[in-house]
């Protein structure tokens, strides 16, 4: 009787520990894109005389990556609010509708195909990596013109349909270990990363290739998974025993914030270096900012910048905080989509297919100021060309580098 | 050397935090013969009591975890009373499921409560870390506390166990549970005391991992949940020295192989291990040998 319970209850925890992780709530998803049908339900009111572009949004609202998806959500209701007060892309208005992802790559299909009933022309989406990977898919099939604000993995602009704003994560992780090299931060290098994100692994390949023409030394190069984000004390002893000066994280901010909390718990004060996911950890609840004195990261927007003055009062007019370069990035984005829809002469009574292949030209032919970047110009692979730039915490604000 | 060291004595904070979990496992088990998939969602709930006392209305430490030992004894005796005692006489598998059902109930409450969205944990121990060897070996305060929480916590257990008559009447409900309503023992009674007691723990193992790991989400408990059922069949389920000595060697193991061998695959190793030990004693490392009874 015993050896039966005790089977069957090994065989219930690795059923159970499958499900575990992937666990969310479909009832918050739902009210949360109820929210968003009803707001663009209601913009849809305003601008219903004549035909108005349809432009939808997926990101995470909810769960461990909501602060990129608030963020991209905001800087693209601002973008589309300035761009239709200013008389719309080529005199139509836009519409526009946000899904909820939860950073979750089937909830991002299915919030893809709710946009899709919604009657979505073009997406703007979506914010993390491993969703627009799966999103991207499906947009390459439908041939639906995607312009990702933030997604940064390789894979994710593999369709010729797609398009992103942000830095690929080669050129984040050969940007890092060049700005490091350069400005002589540090020579040896301790690299902590997150083996099951495609972002992560891909960051940390280019740096380690890049590292190498620096004549950086990696000292240490240490992973965990998404099952085991909560203790790194190994991961900051092998570091601090290798005598890292510099600690790399191409990581999301949430375990970044956990890893800042455990090293200064072990007297280990290294250089922190982070990407652009690291950008968000000042908001994370409860988090005490002082861990992040003196982080740096590299980022293509901040808010010291000259030029970027009139879209944060604007922005925190508007929200009641800082934006972050995601708020930034879809910002940006939402511009190039109108630059792109005027250069090409796009109009809404085109049908999906028709449209990519008009805005796909109209992408690479413009050049274009944005916040993220002076002079964005993208090539057909649909990178962007544009100059990184370093932020430093000081004060519990982000300070501009050289 | 000095390195070693500090993972070894990581592996062992770690370890007692799976042991402290374990041993809720690991009672409830060998006096209700069921097993408590909901155990790791108390945890959660403790970690969250603790976070609201003190974080959100600035309560004192020594409040927020009396009052989640409080609110996890009530919720752990609430469960059974209300989700497993009704199925008493029911077949293992249907208390098995309501179990996980009970898991997933708990984590999507807390989920619509606080969101999903993780918390950073103020650890409830504050005192500054403590160096040894001119400050090369340096080992935080909430790892001494862990591991002296567990130490004590299960030399308590035994006492409670084998010198007190409630301690005896769960030693009699565990061997034969028919004869011991025959001998006048309530064994209602006794498991709800099981229950209070595996749900105060799991509010303390929730301080500690809490505070060791300071990421709350409502799926803080899941994981470390797997893994202290998997140390508690490790060292023997139903045995108390058994679930302590488990835990603090998955703990080492997990430790080690993730700083020796591969930080990627330390969990893929653990779970070997366990497959290993399980292959040649079957009933753990102190499990009780079982004859089937005809």
């Amino acid at each position: 009787m015993k050896k039966r319970v005790l089977s069957l209850g090994l065989a219930a925890v690795m059923a159970f520990s499958m499900t575990a992780c992937s666990s969310g709530t479909s009832e918050e998803t739902e009210a949360a894109g109820n929210e968003a049908a009803a707001e663009g339900g209601e913009e849809g009111g305003e601008a219903a005389e004549g035909a108005t572009f349809k432009i939808g949004g997926i990101g995470p609202l909810t769960g461990s990556a909501a602060a990129y998806g608030q963020a991209v959500q905001n800087g693209m209701e601002l973008a589309i609010k300035e761009i239709n007060e200013a008389g719309g892309i080529n005199g139509y208005q836009i519409e526009y509708n946000y899904q909820d992802d939860e950073n979750d790559p089937e909830k991002a299909v299915n919030a893809y195909n709710t946009l899709k009933d919604w009657g979505m022309q073009m997406l703007l989406g979506t914010v993390t990596s491993k969703p627009c990977i799966a999103v991207g898919a499906e947009a390459e099939a439908d041939n639906m013109f995607l312009l990702t604000p933030s997604g940064s993995a390789v894979a994710c602009i593999a369709g010729d349909n797609a398009f992103r704003v942000c830095f690929s994560d080669p050129d984040q992780g050969r940007a890092s270990a060049q700005y490091i090299g350069e400005h002589g931060l540090a020579t040896k290098i301790g690299i902590i990363y997150d083996s099951s994100s495609e972002y992560s692994d891909g960051i940390r390949e280019s740096f380690v290739t890049e590292a190498a023409n620096q004549g950086l030394e990696i000292v240490s190069s240490e992973a965990f998974t998404a099952d085991s984000n909560t203790d790194f004390s190994v991961q900051l002893d092998k570091a601090k025993e290798n005598g890292a000066e510099l600690v790399f994280l191409p990581i999301y901010y949430q375990e970044a914030s956990v890893i800042l909390k455990q090293a200064s718990d072990k007297d280990f004060a290294p250089i922190f270096f982070g990407c652009d996911g690291m950008d968000g950890i000042l908001s994370v609840e409860n988090f005490d900012t002082s861990l992040a004195e003196g982080l740096m990261l590299l980022t293509p927007f901040s808010v010291d910048e000259e030029g970027s003055q009139d879209f944060v009062a604007a922005y925190e007019e508007a929200y009641g905080i800082e934006p972050l370069q995601f708020a930034a990035g879809a910002y940006d984005g939402m511009y190039a989509i109108k630059a792109a829809a005027e250069q090409a002469g796009v109009t809404p009574d085109m049908d999906v297919s028709e449209m990519c292949e008009a805005m796909k030209g109209g992408m690479t032919q413009i050049e274009m100021d944005g916040l993220t970047g002076a002079g964005m110009t993208w090539n057909e692979a649909g990178e962007p060309n544009k100059a990184p730039k370093a932020v430093k915490i000081v004060n519990g604000v982000y300070e501009m580098q050289e | 050397m000095m390195s070693f060291l500090s993972y070894f004595i990581n592996g062992v904070s770690l370890g007692s935090v799976y042991a402290i979990i374990a041993l809720g496992y690991t009672m409830v088990y060998g006096i209700a013969k069921m097993l408590n998939f909901a155990h790791g969602d108390i945890i959660m709930v403790g970690g969250f009591t603790v976070f609201t006392i003190v974080s959100t209305m600035g309560g004192s430490p020594v409040a927020g975890v009396l009052a989640s030992i409080v609110v996890c004894t009530v919720l752990g005796v609430t469960i059974e009373k209300v989700a497993y005692r009704p199925l008493r006489d029911a077949s293992p598998l249907a208390v098995l499921i309501t179990a996980i059902g009970v898991s997933y109930l708990l984590q999507n409450v807390a989920l619509l409560i606080f969101g999903s969205n993780a918390r950073q944990f103020t650890s409830v121990v504050t005192l500054p870390p403590l160096k040894l060897a001119g400050g090369e070996l340096s080992i935080s305060s909430v790892t001494i506390v862990t591991i002296l929480s567990c130490i004590v916590i299960m030399i308590a257990l035994t006492l409670f166990i084998n010198r007190t008559k409630v301690g005896q009447a769960m030693l009699a409900v565990s061997e034969d549970r028919g004869a011991a309503t025959l001998m006048g023992i309530n064994v209602n009674g006794t498991i709800a005391v099981t229950f209070a007691i595996g749900s105060a723990l799991a509010a303390v193992a929730g301080v500690l991992l809490c505070s060791a790991y300071p990421s709350l989400t409502p799926y803080t408990g899941s994981m470390p949940g797997i893994k202290a059922f998997v140390a508690a069949v490790f060292g023997g389920i139903g045995s108390i020295p058994g679930a302590m000595i488990g835990g603090i060697l998955l703990g080492i193991i997990e430790n080690l192989a993730k700083a020796y061998i591969s930080s990627q695959l330390s969990d893929a190793i653990v779970f070997s291990v366990l497959i290993l030990v399980l292959l040649v004693r079957p009933t753990g490392i102190l499990g009780r040998k079982i004859s089937e009874k005809v």
